[in-house]
């Protein structure tokens, strides 16, 4: 089965210490939302709260239009797996995974025959009558998974849990995460701080920091179109630039800027419409810079500082002649022949870049 | 820090270092020796006169018989005794084990109102003496006018064991267990059901462990069993009341079994607990 999930105005506050700021979401039933944020911004503090395992402050959790205020988690919709996998140690992994059932009064006979099931779809069928301790990480967290499905939540609550796996198997893992996902249709919240299995995975990615939502949206919108400073930045490499709005036409405007004026399409301030004169931040990826044989009319030129080759592309970093103090990284074609000290003409694809209201510098 | 390297280079360039080294070893053996005999010379005393042909535990040994073993077996006084220290080491180690548990698990996993003064007010009892105990329960069950029999002696050795089994389980409950008992209440388990299908099999070596520990503590313990009890005894006390008469093999005979039953206690636990307990 399936649920949306609606958050409402969530605060959570530990003594005098904000967890979570105000936090709205709206999930839909079978999504795969994955909270995305550095350590310490409140994303076990969220799934903890959805799981009915810590009191909100204030605020309301409606799964399923059902309001979840004082319902404590064995009589929730959800589910959670958690991070250290918490199986029971003493139990062999067909008892582990029939626990939930055992728990609902199911007779040993069926819920064996049920539980031998979820072990097959994670691929344990073979290993039912082993005892956690004989099993790999991997392997653990398979049963995990099995047992929290096993009792067929709406909402399954899932707290880092390929953390502890190494970097091969986690991206296999993130692949039948997905697949298993789409196939039991499930609503999964998955927690996370690598913004690469985030966007392996998820349908939408909410990034948290300080306990505040700073974007909420698919990967790419995300990745392309960050609606703060903090997402852009999370998501991957970004060069901020600083400027200012000097002119505003009906679907683009010109950003004066340190290396020279930049014309950018109205749909690229993704907060508001740009108003001539304002302070605006431009966001530019290091994949979005073009080698081109002409100065783009109006933009510095910039100076390699240093080049190294990465197999999929030359990382570069400049120095615009413009501003040298200024640096940019920027990620060059593989076939481009770039060397240290040389004069390239900087450019770049405005669909790229995404302007942002200005935040201080730091 | 150094010195064991500057040693080491000197012990391969001069042929007197390694005389030395051959004689601190000898030395460390001879050491390991004397106090290995000092622990069980008493021990090993005992159990050989208890195989004395004659009618003086007390050298010379005359030869080997196992007459004293028969004269043993054969005291009705005896083994009812011993039924009734068995009995009192099984019943008082259990109910230490369940009140120990219980609280243990309370302290660890609820906040509860001065709970370091709890913890310190359940394990005081071990630092009071087994006579104090005895003393101060006697008064009480005097003044609540409670007949002495081999429960007031088991109430005694839940006085003296609770503590214990309290510390040993209270220990091994480490946060590490939280997140696997909060699983089983998600998945739907009731606060009772969790700690009798999770928490406490989880806990099991450590509460076998304590369960084995309070039962040679009970089996051997003399003031409480002495003062606490009037008619039937258990086997200390009988074995003391055998011992105004004097010496005797018999007493060394039973001496030796009492000794012999705490060794295969211990290594039972030992066996089926801590070895288990080492591999993950
Ligand atoms: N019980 C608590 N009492 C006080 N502060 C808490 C408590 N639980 C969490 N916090 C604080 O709330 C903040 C958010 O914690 P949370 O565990 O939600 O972080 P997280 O995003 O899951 O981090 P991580 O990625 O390291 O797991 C942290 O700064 C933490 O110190
Ligand atoms: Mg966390």
């Amino acid at each position: 089965m399936t649920a949306s999930v609606s958050i409402r105005n969530l605060t959570k506050t530990f003594a005098t210490f904000k967890a979570l700021d105000d936090v709205w979401l709206d999930i839909a039933a079978g999504e795969f939302i994955v909270l995305l944020g550095p350590s310490g911004c409140g994303k076990t503090t969220l799934l903890s709260i959805l799981g009915g395992f810590l009191t909100p402050t204030g605020g309301t959790v409606t799964i399923g239009d059902r309001d979840m205020a004082g319902v404590p988690p064995a009589l929730r919709p959800t589910t959670t797996m958690f991070q250290d996998y918490a199986l029971f140690p003493h139990m062999r992994l067909i008892d582990n995974v029939g626990f939930g059932l055992r728990m609902r009064g199911m007779d040993r006979a069926s819920r064996d025959a049920k539980a031998a099931g979820f072990l097959d779809l994670v691929g344990l069928k073979l290993s039912a009558r082993k005892k956690p301790h004989e099993l790999s990480g991997g392997q653990r967290q398979r049963v995990a998974l099995a047992r929290a499905l096993a009792v067929d939540p709406d909402v399954l609550l899932l707290d880092e849990p390929l953390g502890a796996l190494d970097l091969k198997l986690r991206r296999q893992m993130q692949d039948e995460l997905k697949a298993l996902q789409k196939r039991v249709g499930t609503t999964f919240v998955h927690v996370t701080h690598d913004q690469e299995e985030a966007m392996a995975i998820a349908d939408r990615i909410v990034v948290m920091n300080h306990g505040r939502v700073e974007d909420f949206g698919p990967p790419s919108d995300i990745y392309m179109r960050p609606k703060s400073i903090f997402a852009a930045g999370f998501m991957g490499e970004v060069n901020f630039l600083s400027g200012r709005v000097s002119r505003v036409e009906c679907d683009a405007a010109e950003v004066e800027t340190q290396i020279g004026p930049i014309v950018l399409p109205i749909a690229n301030f993704t907060i508001a419409r740009p108003q001539a004169g304002e302070h605006v931040t431009l966001c530019i990826r290091p994949e979005h810079f073009r080698t081109v044989d002409r100065s783009v009319a109006g933009l510095s030129e910039a100076v390699v500082s240093d080049v190294s080759f990465f197999g999929t592309h030359h990382r570069c970093h400049l120095a615009p002649v413009a501003s040298p103090e200024r640096k940019l990284v920027a990620h060059m074609p593989q076939s481009a022949r770039i060397a240290r000290c040389d004069r390239i003409a900087l450019a770049f694809d405005p669909a790229g870049v995404t302007a942002l209201p200005e935040v201080p510098e730091t | 820090m150094a010195q064991p390297g500057e040693t080491q280079a000197t012990d391969i360039a001069f042929p007197a270092g390694s005389a030395r080294r051959m004689l601190a070893s000898a030395l460390s053996w001879f050491y390991l020796a004397a106090v290995y005999a000092f622990i069980f010379l008493p021990v090993a005393v005992l159990v050989l006169f208890s195989f004395q042909d004659g009618r003086l535990p007390v050298p010379p040994f005359n030869g080997f018989s196992l007459q004293w073993y028969e004269s043993v077996f054969a005291d009705r006084k005896l083994m009812a005794a011993l039924a009734n220290s068995l009995m009192v080491a099984v019943a008082s180690s259990f109910v230490s084990c369940l009140l120990g548990f219980l609280a243990a698990y309370a302290l660890a996993r609820y906040r509860l109102p001065a709970s370091a003064l709890q913890r310190g007010l359940l394990i005081a009892p071990m630092t009071v003496s087994y006579l104090i105990i005895a003393l101060g329960l006697l008064a009480v069950l005097n003044a609540l006018q409670v007949p002495l029999s081999l429960w007031t002696v088991g109430i005694g050795h839940v006085v003296i064991n609770l503590p214990l089994c309290f510390a040993i389980i209270y220990a091994s409950m480490g946060d590490h267990h939280v997140n696997i008992e909060r699983a089983a209440r998600d998945l739907g388990a009731s606060d009772v059901k969790v700690m009798a299908l999770v928490t406490a099999p989880m806990l099991m070596p450590s509460i076998m462990a304590a369960f084995f520990l309070s039962i040679t503590f009970s089996w051997d313990e003399f003031i409480i069993a002495f003062l606490l009890s009037r008619f039937d005894v258990t086997l200390p006390v009988e074995i003391w009341s055998m011992l105004r008469s004097g010496l005797n093999p018999k007493t060394n005979a039973i001496g030796s079994l009492v000794f012999l039953a705490s060794v295969v206690v211990l290594v039972v636990l030992e066996l089926a607990l801590f070895g288990r307990s080492r591999k993950p």
